[in-house]
């Protein structure tokens, strides 16, 4: 890890111990605790908790859930709360794709949708994104998907408002009120890195299986960003704006409505652009619990290994994020633009009449021509048999056979299990002390109480070794990813041209919905643990070329111009200035990729592992709500330690480097 | 209440910027200056100030950069709340007014133009000018007139429906003066109101103001940088350092009797013979006779005259009567420049 560059120590005072010697007696330590394992001289308490110390947290958190569920009514409270909510995705399932509800006019022909979609674009983003938008909702209707992507849709379309509203009211409060900022603060972090099954689970339990779970999970899921953008805008209005208003007169309400919230506009956009996307990669999800949709058929159609028709649904999905992505940053960049004086009514609103006359057009197009309505089964131009074949051939040919059996063995046999099983190896306080050090010689005492109480909280959950075990996946698709990452970035950064080549293709890339990396594992390894390592691996690589790319560019020009006038080769250059000063903002990218591979260690867990994303999964089927509830904060903890220190170590970093932030 | 109470009088006005500036006020000994209020974590950003403004008056602030000006007229408008003394605005104390009171007044009695304009960035021209009517509840017909006025006023006939944006600097500050306009406030403060405009505008500018303060009696203060507006526009000028006062009087006697050497200093470049008048020089004890000047007559305005005439005295007149007598002498050493 970073270790090696670690700033030297401040020169302590004397008779004090500095964290790094601290740290390294702690190393000491749990090292001697592991050779007294590998000798059989450990008590075996010592090695791991014995059962009987085990607190019975699940059975507790079940006791008291079932008390708030039932006894206090909160069940019967959000059962009838979701009536409401039902009513209205009844009413957009009618809509979208004909579902027999009120108000039973739907569906909406495709190519009418898709026709307003165009114009939508074009008004965002000029023809290009006009023609993206198009050629989607085209692809998506004539591969034959369009019944399933609007059942996706139809949650989408409620849920974003939903998370939009309630994420802009609560961003207004904490910015309001410094005590619900202060509360809030800690649980939006501990939000932010809970695992998604967490949030099905209750979901389902309070708020019935189906799309309402799958919208109210989802909802919720896509709230904390927009708190903390409303937050961030709101405080960046300029203050003479505000004494504008005020000294117009403004009460406090018109403070809000008429200045702080448009003069806010941009940060509560890109906020409104993040929950769509959440609520996309959210919604695609819920398939765990059985919402039907994109997902849903995906999952069915990756089980069954159909790589052809995961694939089509692969590319719909990354083709919808991309496009509700694209359309939602540009909308975020749009200005406002003025009209000349006297240019007549149809011609401002000229846009609208259009969408509503394309709208009609279609409509009453589709009364005529079926195609133009649904396109069914045997019309549709899906080649899901052909790609099944043609990938299965590929797969095949005995050089790339050769090639990926040699890897899975190699990976397997001579790196993987053997780490699994070292790490598995270490006795519990051994582990958390290396954890412990870990924290205090980057970041400090604080992260490193917190690093120590976390994982000790791990220990206690009983559930150590499926943790171990996603720790080793985490680290190994991240070390893997760093392989393969980091070169990419240092390569990329030589030049303006392929830097934004790569930025963008990362941009990109973060915008599909997790679940979509696990098409090409499983395409090249099968369902096996090298797939998991893989789709993991994919996954967390995007973040760190990303931010090595940015970090080597944000370098400073005089200091390389420095270096080159020192006569630095170009390899001296790189290692002697240009990373050290980069190492803080790739150490965010590292952030990220732990971040993003705790995520997509859980959702790879279908493949089949023997982590806690497994038996995370088994708890959806049943109703473990405690036990649920339980692993994923195990998961949380863990994933929490690491962002704690790395970040604290980056930003202090970045403060001594000089580089501000 | 009479006509010849003050507007707005201010009694020992604080404001610091700090941890906990009240607290800190209460125990601080008094005459602490500037330097140790900084050394102890607080900025003054007013310090001790009296002053009044009376009704019509035109009061220039001027002060370098971070002496308080802006801070003082935010004071004013209870933009912000004051650390300590009292601020009457009409006879009644902002201080103590309630939200409801305090909009009423903003809406009413209130006009302010910003240093860097604060514009509403998503209103165009035309919106930003008719906000104020829009808060005080004006239905739509009547403010879009008012708006259309005064955009007019201004000189932007034309630009009504640009995006601040899409405006130069002076665009942008003409649309912030236009703003204030609308309301035709009893009170006005304007912080450096012409900084952004090109000569030619800000003279037609000025003299707008001087049209409008001279017709509807307008109470003005006015933050400018510049102390050829400031004696264009001054009934009397106000100079500021680290947060307080340092004299507030009449231009002529600011340049003649500064009263502390940091005024004499700030002062020492002008003119003075643009600044200086005949009723301002006038001594007692003299008495002279021949063609009287007039009291409001500057000296650089009595130039030809001072330099052709012999007498050693001349008199005085205002508005047609005599008030005393000049001594030649006096008058050109200033014009001259060595007094
Ligand atoms: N909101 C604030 N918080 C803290 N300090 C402030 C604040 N507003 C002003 N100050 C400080 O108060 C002092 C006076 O500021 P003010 O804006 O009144 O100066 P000014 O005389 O208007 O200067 P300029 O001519 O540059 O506009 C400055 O030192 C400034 O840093
Ligand atoms: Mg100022």
């Amino acid at each position: 890890m970073a270790d090696a560059t670690m700033a030297p120590a401040p020169a302590s005072g004397s008779g004090e111990v500095s964290p790094q010697r601290f740290a390294l007696i702690l190393v000491g330590i749990g090292a001697a605790l592991t050779v007294f394992q590998y000798l059989g001289l450990l008590p075996a308490a010592l090695h791991r908790l014995p059962e009987s110390m085990i607190p019975p947290f699940a059975p507790m958190l079940d006791v008291a859930f079932n008390f708030v569920k039932d006894d206090l009514g909160l069940l019967t409270f959000t059962r009838w709360l979701t009536g409401g909510l039902e009513a209205v995705l009844d009413a957009t399932a009618n809509l979208l794709f004909g579902k027999r509800r009120w108000p039973n006019i739907g569906p909406i022909p495709w190519t009418a949708i898709a026709g307003v979609a165009t114009v939508i674009g074009y008004y965002l983003g000029g023809w290009r994104m006009a023609l993206l938008a198009a050629f989607t909702f085209t692809w998506t209707a004539l591969v034959g998907q369009w019944k399933i992507a609007m059942e996706t849709m139809s949650v989408l379309v409620v849920a974003a408002p939903l998370a939009f509203i309630i994420g802009l009211s609560l961003g207004i409060l904490a910015w309001k009120s410094r005590a619900f900022n202060a509360a809030i603060k800690p649980v939006l972090s501990v939000l932010q890195t809970l695992p998604f099954f967490t949030y099905l689970l209750p979901a389902v339990i309070f708020f019935k299986v189906g799309p309402t779970a799958g919208a109210v999970a989802t909802t919720i899921y896509a709230i904390p960003p927009m708190i903390l953008m409303t937050t961030l805008g709101l405080q960046k209005v300029s203050p003479e704006v505000v004494e504008a208003g005020k000294m117009s007169g403004c009460t406090k309400f018109q403070l809000l409505r008429n200045v702080y919230l448009p003069a806010a506009r941009t940060e509560i956009l890109v906020g409104v652009n993040q929950v769509i996307m959440l609520c996309l990669a959210m919604v695609v999800l819920t398939a765990f619990i059985g919402m039907p949709g994109l997902g849903a058929k995906l999952l069915a159609m990756m089980g069954s290994f159909k790589l052809g028709r995961s694939f089509e649904i692969g590319v719909t999905i990354v083709l919808l994020a991309v496009t509700l992505d694209r359309m939602s940053k540009a909308w975020v960049v749009m200005q406002p633009r003025h009209f000349e004086r006297g240019t007549p009514w149809w011609k401002r609103h000229i846009i609208l009449l259009t969408a509503i006359g394309v709208f009609v057009f279609f409509c009453i197009v589709a009364q005529f021509i079926d195609v133009a309505n649904t396109i069914g089964r045997r019309q549709s131009l899906s080649m899901g048999k052909e790609i099944d074949t043609a990938i299965k051939a590929f797969l095949s040919i005995d050089v790339v056979k050769a090639t990926t059996g040699f890897l899975r063995a190699f990976l397997n046999v001579q790196v993987l299990i053997p780490f699994r099983n070292f790490m598995l190896s270490i006795p519990t306080p051994a582990l958390i002390l290396f954890v412990t050090a870990f924290a205090l010689s980057l970041a400090g005492k604080r992260q490193a109480v917190y690093a120590a109480l976390f994982f000790s909280l791990v220990a206690l959950s009983g559930w150590w070794d499926r943790s171990v075990i996603t720790l080793y996946s985490v680290i190994s698709a991240v070390a893997l990813a760093m392989l393969i990452g980091l070169p990419l970035g240092i390569i990329a950064a030589r030049s303006e041209k392929w830097s934004h080549r790569v930025l963008l293709a990362c941009d990109t890339a973060q915008t599909f919905p997790s679940f979509v990396y696990l098409i090409p594992a499983i395409m090249l390894f099968g369902i096996t643990d090298i797939a998991v390592i893989f789709s993991i691996l994919i996954f967390a690589m995007v973040p760190l070329t990303r931010y090595t790319i940015e970090g080597l560019r944000a370098v400073p020009a005089e200091m390389t111009e420095a270096a080159d006038m020192a006569g630095a080769s170009r390899w001296q250059k790189l290692v002697n200035v240009q990373l050290p000063l980069a190492l803080p903002t790739m150490a965010v990218g590292f952030n990220q990729a732990i971040m993003f591979a705790f995520f997509m260690v859980i959702i790879a867990a279908f493949i089949g592992t023997q982590d806690l994303g497994q038996e995370l999964q088994r708890t959806l089927a049943g109703t473990d709500l405690g036990k649920n509830f339980v692993l994923g904060i195990c998961v949380s903890l863990m994933a929490l330690t690491f962002d704690l220190t790395i970040l604290k170590w980056s930003s202090d970093r970045k403060r001594k480097l000089g580089l501000g932030d | 209440m009479t006509s010849d109470a003050p507007v707005i009088a201010a009694r020992n006005v604080w404001k610091l910027f700090g941890a906990d500036p009240k607290k800190y006020l209460r125990k601080m000994p008094s005459g602490h200056s500037y330097d140790a209020i900084q050394a102890d974590g607080y900025i003054a950003g007013v310090k001790d100030v009296s002053i009044d403004v009376a009704r019509g008056e035109m009061l220039v602030i001027m002060g370098l950069s971070g002496s308080g000006k802006s801070t003082l007229v935010r004071c004013f408008s209870r933009l912000h709340d004051i650390t300590g003394g009292t601020i009457e605005v009409d006879g009644q104390d902002i201080g103590k007014l309630r939200e409801r009171d305090l909009i009423d007044l903003r809406r009413n009695k209130m006009g302010m133009v910003f240093q860097s304009f604060g514009l509403l960035p998503h209103r165009t021209v035309l919106e930003n000018v008719a906000f104020p009517l829009e808060m005080r509840g004006q239905d739509k017909h009547t403010r879009r007139e008012r708006a259309l006025e005064v955009v007019r006023l201004v000189g932007l006939e034309g630009r009504e429906d640009y995006f601040p944006r899409e405006l130069s600097g002076g665009q942008q500050q003409r649309v912030g003066i236009a703003r204030s306009l609308a309301i035709e406030p009893d009170i006005w403060f304007l912080d450096e109101p012409f900084s952004a405009l090109d000569p030619l505008i800000r003279r037609e500018m000025q003299d707008e103001f001087l049209r409008l303060q001279a017709m509807l009696g307008k109470s003005i203060v006015f933050i400018t940088h510049d102390f050829d507006e400031a004696l264009r526009l001054a009934d009397r000028i106000a100079i500021m350092k680290d947060g307080a006062v340092e004299q507030c009087d009449t231009p002529d006697r600011i340049v003649l009797n500064p009263a502390t050497e940091y005024v004499r200093k700030f002062t020492e470049d002008i003119d003075k013979a643009r600044v200086v008048r005949a009723g301002g020089l006038i001594r007692d004890g003299l008495a002279g006779d021949g063609t009287p000047v007039e009291a409001t007559a500057t000296v650089r305005d009595m130039a030809r005259m001072l330099v052709s005439d012999t007498r050693e005295t001349i008199p005085v007149t205002r508005d047609g009567a005599m008030i005393g007598a000049l001594s030649r002498n006096d008058a050109l050493s200033i014009l001259v420049g060595t007094d």
